[in-house]
């Protein structure tokens, strides 16, 4: 066996230990500005990488302004919520005395509370369904690539608060308002929204009985990582337990309360992790945000491990999952110590990385294996797929239904990760975004994506559909598209992060776009054909269907799922 | 013969086997020489199925120690199983079953059921996820491997997979997990071993690719393990597909048992000729914070529907293993990554606690309980936990080696120590294993005097000779001391357990002679 395959957790804290795995990164590039070349190979990357993909006219947009306007306009996200949810559904097995079956069809459901366990599981499906939506119809910025991070980290599956979409709507809420906010103050909201209340246990946390999940998972998994030495302690999760002791979520209102009743009013000793802190008991009204307020303080005295934790999962969103010395020493420290110098700000360490050498580095580029959902959105916002308009619900809400009934079976659930640690393509030694593919997962992105390319879904008279026709027409003018050289580039750089060698692109073109011809013209006269005898639809299909059968090729390749 | 005999018997001397097997001159063997390869793996049909519970199962109300049920129910009375719904099992009246568990009940009584209690390790750790890494590598508590146990062993059966594979010899994937995500279990040094399918009926025809060469950069290796991922697909679609057409019929599975359904297909596979050696199964839901009862009846609400889903699971695919003629070949095992704290919460839940027992199936397991009953204090507090009696990793080593027939030096490769075989399994290919039975059902191996002890306390052990070993476990499940780990000639010892400075409360010595283990609670007092 491998020598370098086992160690120890201790020794694993030394930065010089050897990663054991895919040790072939040479990348010593740290936070400088990034001063090369910006051209479209560059802007694709970065939109690649914080939005869904790289549409035309993004592109466009962002190529004519200067790396760090682009960063900070992608960094500018929007203030207002999108417009919420609506009823997609009818009132079939709804209880007549129940709040939602006043709601109006294509009205919202945020605002009225539900106690009906069909309308919630509805409702659940409406929220997932708008949630993909939204990431579908992004503006021009990080947020919705935000609001996916930090789903991942503040894990949360509805399947566990029953399915209550007005809890599901507001923990999403929260985390488009934090998308690019304070951390410290998420951490304080979070451990009191509703849906994570529910979920780790926190309403059932009693004095006479700690409930001590939440405790555990706000410092494994929320602030410090389990990979510190010396960490907190086993005791230090049953201590947190009892500060975090009488929070309470109000039926009639689905409000969050403080019953000092039910809080351990003792005051609380913690390990020398934290130097023997001690938290003084309250059980007045107020005690039990005091004591929370003191809990985070203290686990942020710990500000060198929580900033390296947040840091490295950002690290690993954005750019790639192996940290070696070197990126250790030079990208994660000197963020780690922005995000503390900031007060626990997340937009400045997010501009520093994204405008670095770093990120820009060919090593930190085309690495990333797309996840289900960035594969779906991607490929619905790159080819620009024509949706029903939002407030034709009922047809808009079935075709996101179908997107994310796609996503699902390739493993992503937005809503229900598949538990408390998050997707483990994010944190699963030694294969993380790796995990995403495997021999299930990937005859379903290929059907997923013949489906989209050839047949279309249907639904009702109403059809997805990817038009290969107008895509092409849209992106690039005649002049190069009836070009097929300069075509099957085109292409190649907006669909994929990695070359394509001289003998492939000669290879399709030959077989594809030429039939097997040898000339170039038989291509241009045909493509020429769209813009001089726009009726002819022999000569459509003709044009049709080769680039059809092009995208096909292109997107069974390898090559398509890295970003 | 079998072919790894022969392979050992022509080495000049077995010394030399465990450097080659260990190292890479094995690798770079079998590279140049095919038939040199073929003679490597094992000629087995033996398949092992491990059944994973996702999220920590409640061990203690799932095989429920009823000569202490007093103890039992002060600890945890608001989820406490009522005496007189708990499963008899044949032969004991030690310990029941979960009223769910009518399934594994009747097997139990078949001989078809081993039940081992208290499995875990030293120094458990309480994160889902590293706990369940640890049970996927087959590490220690603080040892990080990037590899699983079922990987390591196939690497050792198929030291070149993937490169070349499939082979005449070996045509079908080494292990297949039912699903849609990959554990680390099957992960070999440095790829997966296994495949991850979870409709043996679809499968999708890759178009001819052309493949441009890949670079040594981070999206060349991502671009090669997707390209490879996709072979394999292409691969072994076919086999698979072949495989699941030729079994037209079977037995009656739940349609609303996603267990059930998975092992379904398990079995579908079995009987359709794949050699495949590991089959990997999961359900989830088990990680029972609060209401795992329905407070108004503690014996039903969740636990006793995963109770009831894993029970019912394994009944059917017994069944229908014996209906296709292929029960001889197929043996489980569930596990869990940790089991759950003896004392209940306010929430009609457990939290996350250490040890807690293995079930294994199959007409070729060694039917019985091993080990005794956990100990539970007459004032179970907070965070008292089941301390572990067997190593999980002995029942990976007394698998492999009783099952799958692999020797003493490739196990330590496997497992990367030695653990003590478990009489669990019977393959008489295997050969007899020599291996006491240590269903020592009421014998007292290790007692301790005086108890309760104010600072010190002699302990007294019988052991049968050989290495012997006593430790004692705090609460959390730590070895505090070793106060014995040597080989003796067989009798009765004693030694001191000094606990000067030590808390107050309840510790365990925990004996351990050759495959016998037991454990003994002590309680320190003023």
């Amino acid at each position: 066996m491998d020598r370098r395959e086992f160690f120890t957790l201790k020794r694993r804290a030394k930065a010089t230990s050897p990663k054991p795995y895919a040790g072939l990164r040479q990348i010593y590039s740290g936070l400088a500005p990034y001063s090369g070349p910006w051209t479209e190979k560059e802007v694709i990357h970065l939109l690649k990488r914080t939005m869904f993909g790289a549409k035309r006219a993004d592109i466009e947009h962002f190529k004519n302004m200067s790396l760090s306007q682009a960063v900070d306009e992608l960094l500018n996200v929007p203030t207002s919520l999108p417009a919420p949810p609506v009823k997609n559904y009818d009132n079939a097995d709804i209880d007549a005395t129940d709040g939602d079956y006043t709601v109006a069809q294509g009205a919202t459901w945020v605002n009225t509370i539900s106690k009906d366990p069909g309308a919630n599981i509805r409702r659940m499906n409406s929220l997932k369904c708008w949630w993909i939506g939204n990431m579908i119809n992004q503006d021009r910025s990080i947020r919705e690539k935000m609001i996916l991070f930090w789903h991942n980290h503040w894990t949360t599956e509805s399947t566990m608060y029953d399915e209550i979409g007005t809890y599901g709507y507001r923990y999403h809420n929260l985390l488009c308002e934090s998308a690019v906010g304070n951390f410290k103050k998420l951490v304080k909201d979070m451990t009191l929204n509703v849906a994570m209340l529910r979920y780790l246990n926190g309403y059932l946390n009693t004095y006479t009985a700690p409930d001590e999940n939440y405790a555990r998972e706000l410092q494994e998994l929320f602030t410090l990582g389990k990979e510190n030495n010396p960490n907190y302690t086993e005791d230090d999760v049953m201590t947190a337990a009892r500060v975090l002791t009488g929070w309470r979520i109000k039926p009639e209102d689905e409000s969050v309360y403080f019953k000092p009743q039910d809080h351990d009013k003792n005051s609380k000793t913690f390990s020398s992790f934290y130097n023997g802190a001690v938290i003084a008991g309250r059980s007045d009204a107020t005690g039990g945000e005091a004591e929370l307020d003191d809990l985070i303080n203290m686990i942020f005295t710990k500000s060198v491990e929580v900033s390296e934790f947040i840091v490295k999962k950002l690290y690993t969103w954005f750019v790639y999952y192996t940290i070696e010395p070197d990126t250790i020493t030079n990208v994660i420290k000197p963020l780690a110590r922005q995000f503390r110098d900031s007060g626990w700000e997340i937009k400045p360490v997010l501009a520093t990385l994204l405008k670095s050498e770093h990120f820009f580095d060919p090593n930190s580029q085309g690495c990333l294996i797309k996840s289900p959902l960035d594969m779906i959105v991607m490929l619905m916002r790159e080819f620009d797929v024509a949706m029903p308009a939002a407030s034709d619900y009922v047809n808009y809400y079935n075709m996101l239904e179908f997107l994310h009934n796609q996503s699902v079976l390739m493993q992503q659930n937005i809503g229900d990760p598949p538990g408390v640690s998050g997707w483990p393509a994010y944190y699963q030694l030694p294969q993380f975004y790796e995990m995403w593919i495997n021999h299930d997962t990937v005859p379903k992105r290929a059907r997923f994506i013949e489906t989209m390319l050839m047949r279309g879904y249907m639904r009702d008279n109403v059809k997805l559909i990817i038009d290969p026709v107008a895509f092409t027409k849209n992106s690039w003018p005649q002049a190069l598209a009836r070009d097929p050289n300069l075509l099957i580039d085109a292409i190649v750089e907006v669909l994929y992060r990695v070359p394509l060698s001289a003998t492939v692109k000669a290879k399709l073109k030959g077989e594809i776009l030429l039939s097997g011809q040898v000339q170039d013209y038989y291509w241009s006269d045909e493509y020429d054909k769209l813009y001089n005898t726009p009726g002819d639809m022999a000569a459509y299909n003709t044009v049709a269907t080769r680039l059809q059968t092009l995208f096909l090729r292109l997107m069974n390749l390898a090559e398509y799922q890295l970003a | 013969m079998k072919r790894r005999d022969f392979f050992k018997q022509t080495l000049p001397a077995s010394v030399t086997l465990p450097a080659l097997l260990n190292g890479f001159s094995v690798k770079a063997f079998t590279g140049a020489s095919p038939l040199v390869r073929a003679l490597m793996a094992t000629d087995t049909d033996k398949v092992l199925v491990m059944i994973q519970l996702n999220g920590g199962n409640d061990g203690l109300n799932m095989v429920i120690p009823i000569e202490i049920y007093r103890d039992y129910y002060n600890a945890r009375s608001n989820i406490a199983i009522a005496q007189n719904k708990i499963l008899p099992l044949n032969g004991t009246s030690k310990t029941g079953l979960h009223p769910s568990m009518t399934g594994i009940q009747t097997l139990y009584n078949e001989n078809k059921v081993a039940i081992v209690q208290a499995v875990g390790y030293d120094r458990p750790n309480f994160s889902h996820f590293r706990a369940t890494d640890i049970w996927m590598s087959a590490s220690d508590s603080e040892q990080v491997l990037y590899s699983g146990w079922i990987g390591r062993y196939l690497n050792l059966e198929f030291p070149n997979f993937p490169f070349g594979y499939p082979t005449a010899q070996m045509p079908d994937p080494l292990a297949i997990q039912i699903g849609s995500v990959a554990s680390l279990a099957s992960q070999g040094p440095s790829f997966p071993m296994g495949m991850t399918i979870s409709d043996p009926s679809t499968f999708y025809d890759y178009l001819d690719n052309v493949n441009d060469p890949v670079p040594a950069t981070p999206w060349g290796k991502e671009l090669e393990y997707i390209r490879m991922i996709m072979g394999q697909t292409e691969a072994y679609g076919n086999v698979i597909r072949a495989a699941a057409a030729k079994v037209t019929s079977q037995g009656s599975y739940p349609s609303n048992n996603d267990l059930a359904q998975q092992l379904r297909i398990v079995a579908r596979l079995v009987k359709g000729g794949l050699k495949t050696r590991v089959y990997m199964v999961s359900t989830g839901g088990f990680d029972t914070h609060s209401s795992q009862v329905d407070t108004a009846d503690t014996t039903v609400g969740t636990h006793a529907k995963l109770m009831a889903r894993v029970s019912d699971a394994i009944k059917c695919f017994m069944d229908d293993l014996k209906g296709l003629g292929v029960e001889d070949r197929v043996i489980g095992m569930t596990f869990s990554e940790f089991g759950r704290r003896i004392k209940s919460n306010g929430s009609y839940g457990t939290d996350h606690g250490a040890a807690a027992p293995v079930i294994l199936f199959g007409k070729n397991i060694r039917g019985g309980i091993i080990g005794t009953n956990p100990t539970i204090s007459s004032n179970a507090r907070l965070n008292d936990n089941v301390p572990y009696q067997y190593d999980f990793r002995s029942i990976y080593a007394s698998i492999l080696r009783q099952w799958f027939c692999v020797n003493d030096a490739d196990l330590k490769t496997v497992l990367l120590r030695d653990f003590p075989n478990i009489p669990l399994v019977i393959n008489p290919a295997c050969g007899a294993t020599g291996i006491d039975d240590v269903r020592n059902d009421g014998e007292q191996l290790i007692i301790n005097y005086p108890n309760p002890f104010v600072e010190r306390t002699t302990i007294t052990f019988n052991t049968k000779g050989g290495h012997t070993l006593v430790q004692v476990l705090d609460t959390m499940g730590r070895v505090i001391r070793v106060l014995t780990d040597k080989v003796y000639t067989s009798g009765t010892y004693t030694v001191t357990f000094d606990g000067y400075g030590l808390p107050l409360g309840v510790y365990y010595a925990r004996f351990q002679n050759g495959a016998t283990q037991q454990v003994r609670p002590m309680l320190k007092t003023r």
